[in-house]
């Protein structure tokens, strides 16, 4: 966190150098999309919270630590093919869980259908490419990001 | 703000409710409410500490990517080059998903082949750059590193199949020109 704190400011100088009007742009960028994203993060944390109180920590490594195993995958790849949550706002949340007691592979999971499969998209992606096709990409997405998952499992612990 | 409010009214409304539940329940010292209020300063202050740092960087990446020397590589050649390109262009972008699909239109309007709009789709849903500073950020660079790199070789392969299944009569349609010909 530290060195990210670090790294952001350094960059920000050189820019501020460099250009600063650009700069200025780009921090106002930034700030409109921040502020754009913080409603649906307060809420999406506000339910987790929800959540996260309702299952104690035992019970979610249960369901999705490192031990749930074949049942793990299945609920987070559900999850994240069915939900449209945004990157920005995953991240965070993934943070949130691993703190929790879910494990990086389940993440791992998760992350990917969510970026890769989309349930809630497919009408709209089906306009672009038919429903064969879009069905097709979705469905080896899924094997894809299932795939993955495992592996990260595998290695996980060995590196 | 007028406006502000009215786009985000459903996550305004419903992060209210939450707001009150939780003062109900501090003012009725239950338990429960109590422990949900707890959970959620934890992960909002550790958010709050970090992400306008994260929106910063993503506005300053977003001015200074210069987006248009990458695209004018897109469609030609078909060789491991244009591949190279694809998957450059995509980590240089931001946004959802469904943003990246009529770019992939003008892109198979230029010529792209097929496996090649797959291998960038690909590449915009997992690889952004924005995307990964924020990945690295909460869940750690070995862990970005790892997905990353298990990643690419994954929506390389979807999009050979894709490519074998669909790429010899691989049609593109757009949704806006489709509903104004109507």
């Amino acid at each position: 966190m530290l060195i990210f704190a670090i790294v952001t400011s350094v960059i920000l100088i050189v820019s501020l150098i460099a250009d600063r009007k650009k700069t200025w742009l780009g921090i106002k960028k930034g700030a409109m999309m921040f502020i754009n994203l913080l409603p649906s993060l307060l809420l999406i944390l506000a339910l987790v919270a929800v959540a996260l109180a309702l299952l104690p920590k035992e019970v979610m490594e249960k369901i999705l630590g490192e031990e749930s195993g074949f049942w793990g995958y299945f609920s987070a790849a559900v999850l994240g093919s069915i939900s449209l949550i945004p990157g920005f706002i995953a991240y965070p949340l993934s943070g949130v869980l691993i703190k929790n007691g879910v494990s990086y592979p389940v993440i791992a999971v998760f992350i990917t259908t969510l970026m890769m499969v989309g349930v809630l998209t497919l009408p709209l992606e089906r306009k672009y490419f038919g429903w064969k096709v879009a069905i097709m990409r979705n469905l080896l997405s899924l094997i894809g990001a299932l795939a993955i998952g495992i592996t990260i499992g595998f290695l996980w612990s060995v590196i | 703000m007028k406006s502000y409010l009215k786009k985000h009214l459903v996550d305004l409304a419903g992060f209210t409710l939450f707001a009150c539940f939780v003062a109900v329940s501090w003012a009725a010292e239950f338990q429960f409410g109590i422990q949900v209020r707890d959970q959620f300063v934890g992960s909002f202050l550790e958010m709050a500490a970090f992400l306008p740092l994260m929106f910063i960087l993503v506005g300053l990446f977003d001015v200074w990517v210069p987006r248009g020397i990458v695209e004018r590589h897109i469609g030609q050649g078909s060789g491991i080059m244009s591949v190279v390109w694809m998957v450059l262009l995509a980590t240089l972008q931001a946004g959802p998903f469904y943003g990246a699909l009529p770019v992939a239109y003008l892109f198979w309007k230029k010529g792209a082949s097929a496996r090649n709009i797959f291998i960038y789709l690909g590449a915009f849903s997992t690889m952004k750059i924005p995307m990964l500073s924020f990945e690295i950020g909460y869940l750690g660079l070995k862990f970005s590193l790892l997905r990353t790199l298990l990643t690419l070789p994954v929506f390389i392969i979807i999009a050979l199949i894709m490519d074998k299944m669909f790429g010899k009569n691989f049609e593109m349609f757009s949704p806006e020109t489709d509903v104004k010909k109507k």
